[in-house]
């Protein structure tokens, strides 16, 4: 990886991870009475291992001037693989405490075992450690092809992707010592937001100077979507973590926004979060995986626009269907739901526009489980999105809010749209970029299939089932006038929903483990030389001159 | 510039790009979208002149329908409270002996002490009021200060040990610990203790027992009575029954005469109203019948 390097960017490479290692010297230090020094030991540590790993390979040869030639995607590989590690890890967790759901004792009395410590590194590990590197890994991909420009330079990948990495790992043992800033998907503390905020404003600039460099005069859906995924995020990202540390040694810190303000601005971020890390991003890895594994057109570029231009404003406003019934004030939960109302139309656009891509495919869906993997995501990002405007309607939201009906819709869109479209993304690129032609066992992939969707059925229905039984639970009066059922009650009535929940877990868990075994054995297998596709390299030379098109 | 091209499948021509082998069909947008969006955007705008929406300077439209959350709310709580009236007035005023005798306010009792008594009293003596160890059953008719719905109504209101000023205060003594009694003694009343409620238990030295009884007349019977019946105006247990809350085995006995013992039950004064601490002690009263 180092020799892949040019010597100024080894330079560059020890120059940071000299400035990370001094950084972590002083948190180390400053914070050796808090979680805060042990996070400052992690980076101290991730720096002495980078700079080990550079000056091992620092003398080796100059790449050849040949590389530009090729696309570079050694950054993708690592981080296809880093994202499988992160699945396995976010969703193992995430089964245990479906687990600790049903049998709460089986937390052993030690604090860092306990549900709320535990659930957000099942959060993140899924979303930031599984979603997050696949998006980032995709994107370069398809970056370079859609723009057929090569990376602008070998180390800010490395950069965006091990930076991001450390995040993840800095967020996850922090919520295990009990670090957070208890705002639900922004839970790491304030030293880890700088941080991203360096690499996340470093992956906006990259993606923005491949594009300078693109070749093709057009820019392609798929990349105004990672765009979108890129930029929004980071903006919701520095507002939602606008805070004060209590001390420069100490992990703690107080948000900028108190009250109803502090809800409202984290859940504008929470909703957008939703469409833009899990919407936009995944969006613009279909636009490319798809319609390239089916080998068919998009259906309709204009209806691509009508849904970019249309998630990319409705989403904005519906962060308030969160809220309501509570503090905040009416006139802004009845704005956040009737945007929320005219956002199913761009989101069915979009997943209508994938499906009939289809056509003139469906034989390759029924036989290619890659792309029923795609298939499929599509059909339950419809599903979810159709959900999700019904229950940002505020009467049904007074049934669902609270209950399980919403973690079930989560997971809809997380399993069912979410991971889908990127397992399916994944077995399409594994054998690209290793030059395999095909994966280790398509039969395995065919399995991976079918326990994902089982898994997920079963997860949506029982929280469907057990969410809408505890909302009428709650609800229900008894001819007295008084409320029919104790909160223990409800809890009685969800135990076997969360134990067939849990199962459901174990089989999409299960279902990833096989998937990692496939990919590695596939990486392992023989290269074969006949694959290299003979259009797969950039267009060397200056940029073309750039014409823009509606909606771009 | 672009190549355009007619797919064979749909009939529809391409865009004229191409990237990485992806190309993009130039088909039109169904009707039937432009259709749905109308119905949205309609139901919207209609939504926002109904209902308060959108923000004006310092405040906002009210919206024709001038509805406002905070109001109903205020008003069904208070329509749902009157409704109520019907026989929460009469549980208010009668005594616990009338409200007993009716059996249409003793329904209303049951159905409403069910759920007041899982979400406030199950979590220490468990869902069906069985207690657990350290926390007594409430469905015996051993009760420490006494099991008539007033005394209940009391030891809810007051709490055992608790922060209120009036509150019920009882304390087993620690007589090992404290050295009030030497190890071997605190044998002897083990054994006498267990003869009360396990007068056939094979392991007993009558010896023992009969020294315990005594040691028991000198340091004991002034809390439990001379006959160790107890004494529901000291909190002081029964201990001849077969009920215990901190278990009636040699070993446990022997660790309460050691170390003592202190229970805690809160006060509820504040935070249930006297309506539901009367529905509570009732409810709890008539659960020990339906037991029998």
């Amino acid at each position: 990886m180092i020799a892949q390097l040019t010597k100024s960017e080894r330079q560059s490479a020890l120059v940071i991870l000299l400035a990370l290692a001094v950084v972590g010297l002083a948190m180390a230090a400053g914070g050796r009475h808090d979680p805060f020094g042990v996070h400052g030991a992690i980076v101290l540590l991730a720096a002495i291992l980078g700079i080990f790993g550079v000056i091992s390979g620092y003398y080796a040869p100059e790449p050849s001037p040949d590389r530009l030639d090729s696309y570079y995607d050694s950054p993708t590989k690592f981080g296809i693989i880093v994202a499988m590690v992160w699945a396995v890890i976010g969703m193992a967790v995430g089964d245990w405490v479906a687990w600790l759901l049903a049998y709460p004792e089986w937390t052993f009395d030690a604090a860092w075992a306990s549900f709320g410590r535990l659930r957000p590194v099942h959060t993140s590990g899924v979303i930031f450690g599984f979603g997050g590197n696949a998006l980032i890994a995709t994107s370069f991909y398809v970056m370079q092809r859609t723009t057929r420009a090569r990376l602008p330079d070998q180390l800010t990948p490395w950069f965006v992707l091990f930076g991001y990495n450390l995040f993840c790992i800095i967020a996850a043992t922090g919520y295990l010592m009990g670090v957070t800033q208890s705002r639900e998907y922004a839970e790491p503390e304030w030293y880890a937001d700088i941080w991203l905020v360096i690499v996340w404003v470093t992956y906006f600039i990259l993606y923005m100077r491949v594009l300078a460099r693109r070749q093709e005069p057009h820019i392609y859906v798929a990349n105004w979507y990672y765009l979108a995924f890129i930029l929004v995020v980071a903006m919701l990202h520095i507002v939602n973590n606008l805070a004060m540390p209590i001390s420069w040694g100490s992990a703690k810190s107080y948000s900028l926004f108190s009250g109803v303000q502090d809800a409202m601005t984290q859940w504008w971020y929470g909703h957008n979060a939703v469409a833009f890390f899990l919407t936009s991003g995944f969006l613009g890895m279909m636009y490319y995986y798809m319609p390239k594994r089916a080998g068919r057109p998009i259906y309709s570029y204009r209806m691509s626009i009508i849904s970019f231009w249309g998630i990319t404003f409705f989403y904005m406003w519906a962060g308030s269907h969160h809220l309501h019934y509570t503090a905040l004030p009416q006139w802004v939960q009845s704005l956040g739901m009737t945007f929320s109302v005219m956002l199913l139309v761009p989101s069915w656009v979009s997943a209508g526009n994938a499906l009939m891509t289809l056509n003139g495919a469906w034989h390759k869906v029924r036989d290619d489980a890659t792309l029923r993997f795609m298939m499929v995501a599509a059909v339950f990002y419809g599903l979810t999105t159709f959900e999700g405007s019904f229950m940002a309607i505020r009467p049904v939201n007074s049934l669902s809010h609270y209950t399980d009906w919403t973690i079930g819709h989560v997971h809809a869109g997380a399993l069912g749209w979410v991971a889908m479209i990127t397992f399916g993304a994944i077995y399409a690129s594994v054998p690209w970029l290793w030059k395999r032609e095909s994966m280790y066992s398509a039969k395995l992939v065919e399995v991976h299939f079918w326990l994902a969707l089982a898994g997920t059925v079963i997860y949506v229905f029982a929280m469907w089932n057990s969410g809408i039984i505890q909302g009428l639970m709650w609800r229900t009066y008894n001819e007295s006038g008084t409320l029919a059922y104790s909160f223990v009650d409800s809890l009685v009535a969800m135990h076997p929903y969360y134990i067939a929940r849990a199962v459901g877990g174990a089989f999409f868990l299960l279902g990833a483990i096989i998937g990692f075994y496939n990919i590695l054995m596939t990486i392992r297998s023989a290269p074969s030389v006949e694959t290299q596709n003979a259009a797969d390299f950039p267009v060397t030379g200056p940029a073309a001159a750039p014409a823009l098109q509606p909606g771009e | 510039m672009g190549h355009f091209e007619r797919d064979p499948h749909t009939g529809h021509m391409t865009t004229g790009h191409e990237w990485n082998g992806i190309t993009e069909l130039n088909t039109p947008v169904p009707k039937v979208i432009w259709l749905f969006l109308a119905c949205t955007v309609i139901f919207a705008i209609g939504y926002w002149i109904l209902m308060p929406t959108w923000p004006i300077g310092r405040t906002y439209t009210k919206g024709l329908l001038g509805d406002d959350v905070r109001h109903d709310v205020a008003q069904s709580v208070k329509q749902a409270a009157l409704d109520r009236s019907v026989w929460s007035a009469r549980i208010e005023k009668e005594s616990f002996a009338d409200i007993q005798k009716d059996p249409r306010l003793m329904d209303a009792v049951r159905e409403t002490g069910r759920a007041l008594f899982g979400d406030n009293c199950a979590a220490c003596h468990g869902r069906n009021a069985q207690g657990g160890k350290g926390f007594p059953n409430l469905t015996t008719s051993s009760w420490l200060w006494g099991g008539t719905p007033e005394a209940i109504f009391q030891t809810l209101t007051v709490g055992i040990n608790s922060a209120h000023p009036d509150t019920r205060t009882s304390q087993m003594p620690a007589f090992g610990k404290d050295g009030m009694l030497p190890r071997a003694d605190i044998d002897k009343v083990v054994a006498f203790v267990r003869s009360l409620s396990q007068p056939n238990a094979k392991d007993l030295d009558p010896t023992k027992v009969a020294a315990g009884k005594e040691l028991f007349a000198a340091n004991c019977a002034s809390c439990h009575g001379e006959n160790a019946t107890g004494n529901t105006e000291m909190g002081a247990p029964n201990l001849t029954d077969a009920f215990w809350i901190y278990g009636g085995d040699a070993q446990s006995i022997e660790t309460t005469l050691w170390n003592g013992r202190q229970g805690h039950m809160p006060t509820w004064e504040n935070r249930l109203s006297e309506l539901d601490r009367k529905i509570l002690a009732l409810y709890l009263v008539d659960l020990r019948k339906a037991d029998k």
